[in-house]
């Protein structure tokens, strides 16, 4: 059985972030770019599932600017076996990353999809889910552990509440969650090998997907900057200012 | 200097690893004088343990560039364990490439995953900068040497399996001198106590005693009387290594005080705001580049065998070290009566890079080397 996973190039989690000028969105020239973290997860369980003989092969699909390539060999030397970076300069937004990698799952037919739950740079928590209704597949999202047997996925959940479990049938969604596993460091032999593992080129078109936005920024800012408080004299000043002042009571 | 899409991800990796895995322990190590021998070990299963050993036993084959990338990276997280692992590193490649191949399958293997850990013993009470005068003896006797004398300075001394030992099977000359890989469950060899040290301290140092140790023939690399060639071989990359360790302190150090100025407020502004700190940061971020471009620059050198790179090594050992020193103390200063408390890693930093000036050959020496360099040349 084959698994698909998609991985996103983001801003590295250590980067501060920094606003462009004119708020048109954040600062990526010259800017440390990485996998994104959950992404890297997804990755490891595929590794696992992979060295568990649950799967045969592993392909990693980005999709974004030529440099995602270097994001999909940090995939290939962590142990998955080939690439497919879906070239393009624009913003693709999670409807149309969803599009795509069904696009990409027609040619290869895997029988599960490993997505990371969100990528660190938008946030938008929807790839997964809405790739889930484009296939008509099984979701098993915010996966913390996962058990195969045959034909099903045993997956145990992290919501509000706790942890909730669910039986899912193959083919499958699963997005992973922090605590799903550790990932491992790709080890110096095996980034070399990873140069020699192949990457496919293609573009949106080659899967007839129209990726122009649906949605307009209108502004990127930061968040307020957090002013001191004050020391209040008595009980009648706090009570006035939650009152009058914060609103709250 | 534009390095390549997998040097980068070496450079990445090791640095991910040293700022979650070193950086965190790295207080405790040197405050308890643990040698961390499990963390050097995860650092052998990623390739760490033969770095520019032959792949077919285990090494990860790769070059001085890659090597010096990789220690600058580590040394983020610990400076005394990456120049550990440098020293390690050196002992293991000496076996790689001059020990007999029964001998190399016998023992590389185990050296790259770190199951064995090796060190280099070349420094002698009376045989410092003056190496080849060094006067442990080795007197052949059928199949094994019968070996007397005492290594001083030894990191990993009592805590590592195998020492490749320089020692003097022949005349007073330099070419009197072998190389042996002496197993420490040798009959007649010991330790001394451990050293007590400025820093250096999550690896144990101490003297290596021989005395009648009796030593297999077939554990000499390369042929009787190519020890002293050996060993300024390896100093070459060596003196890289330690100039990586000292290199990647510096600039861990110099982001620290970067961080420190934007935080820190005196006189009601921001000490970034003021000039004499403004002109230490461009000081010392000039400094920095110099001595990586140096760096670099020997290492390939070294890659490609040119004829001037011993005299290259040595001026980017002596130049790095130097000047990592001094950006340390800066960073150190900047930070104020902060920088001299243990809360902070700086007087770690400060201590541990200080040796990196005195071993692997001190600055002076490295002095000599590249004046008697530049004097050949123009015979």
């Amino acid at each position: 059985m084959k698994v698909l996973v998609p991985i996103k190039r983001v801003v590295d989690y250590n980067v501060k972030i920094r606003v462009k000028s004119d708020n048109s969105g954040v600062e990526l020239s010259n800017i440390k770019m990485s996998m994104n973290p959950f992404d890297e997860i997804a990755v490891e369980e595929a590794i696992r599932l992979k060295e568990a003989g649950t799967v045969s092969e592993i392909i990693v699909i980005s999709i974004g600017p030529q440099q995602a390539q270097e994001t999909i060999r940090t995939a290939l030397a962590m142990g998955a076996d080939r690439g497919i970076l879906i070239k393009t300069d624009e913003l693709v937004e999670p409807l149309n990353v969803a599009k795509l990698i069904k696009g990409v799952s027609e040619e290869e037919n895997p029988e599960i999809i490993i997505l990371g739950k969100q990528a660190i740079d938008d946030d938008s928590n929807q790839t997964g889910q809405m790739l889930a209704a484009l296939l008509g597949w099984s979701q098993g999202t915010f996966a913390s552990e996962l058990k195969f047997s045959d034909g099903k996925i045993n997956v145990i959940r992290e919501i509000d509440g706790g942890l909730q479990t669910i039986d899912i049938k193959l083919p499958s969604i699963i997005t992973t969650d922090l605590r799903l596993n550790e990932p491992r460091y790709a080890s110096l032999p095996n980034i070399m090998k990873a140069k020699k593992k192949p990457i496919d080129e293609k573009s949106p078109e080659d899967y007839n997907i129209q990726i122009s936005p649906m949605l307009e920024i209108l502004k990127v800012s930061e968040p307020a900057q957090r002013e001191a408080g004050i020391k209040v004299e008595t009980v009648e000043e706090l009570v006035d200012k939650l009152k009058n002042e914060a609103g709250v009571i | 200097m534009k390095l390549s899409e997998e040097q980068i991800a070496f450079y990445d990796m090791a640095k991910d690893f040293a700022s979650k895995k070193m950086a965190p322990n790295a207080g405790r190590w040197d405050e308890e004088k643990i040698f961390p021998v499990d963390t050097l070990r995860e650092l052998a299963e990623l390739g760490f343990g033969g770095i520019y050993v032959n792949p077919d036993l285990g090494g990860s084959g790769l070059s001085r560039l890659d090597s010096s990338l990789i220690f600058e990276a580590l040394s983020h997280g610990c400076t005394s364990t990456a120049a550990f692992l440098s020293i390690h590193n050196m002992a293991n490649w000496m076996i790689d490439s001059f020990g007999s191949a029964e001998l190399k399958e016998s023992i590389v293997p185990d050296l790259c995953t770190m199951k064995k850990i090796a060190s280099y013993c070349l420094t002698e009470a009376g045989a410092g900068s003056d190496a080849g005068n060094l006067k442990t003896k080795a007197i052949k006797n059928g199949d094994y040497y019968i070996v007397n004398g005492t290594k001083s300075f030894i990191s990993g001394g009592g805590s590592s399996d195998v020492y490749v030992t320089m020692v003097r099977t022949g005349d007073k000359s330099s070419s009197g001198i072998s190389t042996l890989m002496i197993e420490k469950d040798s009959p007649g060899i010991s330790f001394g106590a451990q050293e007590k040290k400025m820093g250096w301290n999550s690896q144990p140092t101490a003297q290596v005693i021989f005395e009648d140790c009796k030593v297999p023939v077939k554990n000499l690399l390369g042929n009787e009387g190519d020890g002293f060639k050996i060993a300024m071989k390896g100093l070459d990359g060596g003196r890289l290594n330690i100039a990586a360790c000292s290199l990647g302190t510096a600039q861990s150090a110099f982001e620290r005080a970067v961080e420190y100025v934007g935080d820190r407020e005196q006189f009601g502004k921001k000490i970034q705001d003021f000039q004499s700190i403004q002109f230490k940061l461009a000081d010392m971020a000039t400094e920095l580049e110099a001595s990586r471009l140096m760096l670099r620059s020997a290492a390939i050198k070294v890659d490609e065998n040119t004829p001037d790179k011993t005299k290259c090594a040595a001026m980017a050992k002596r130049f790095v070290t130097d000047l990592s020193f001094k950006i340390v103390n800066e960073a150190l200063q900047i930070h104020g009566g902060y920088g001299y408390l243990k809360d902070y890693p700086l007087e770690r930093n400060l201590r541990d890079v200080r040796v990196h000036q005195i071993l692997e050959g001190t600055n002076e020496i490295m002095k000599v080397i590249i004046s008697r360099e530049i004097l050949k040349e123009n015979k």
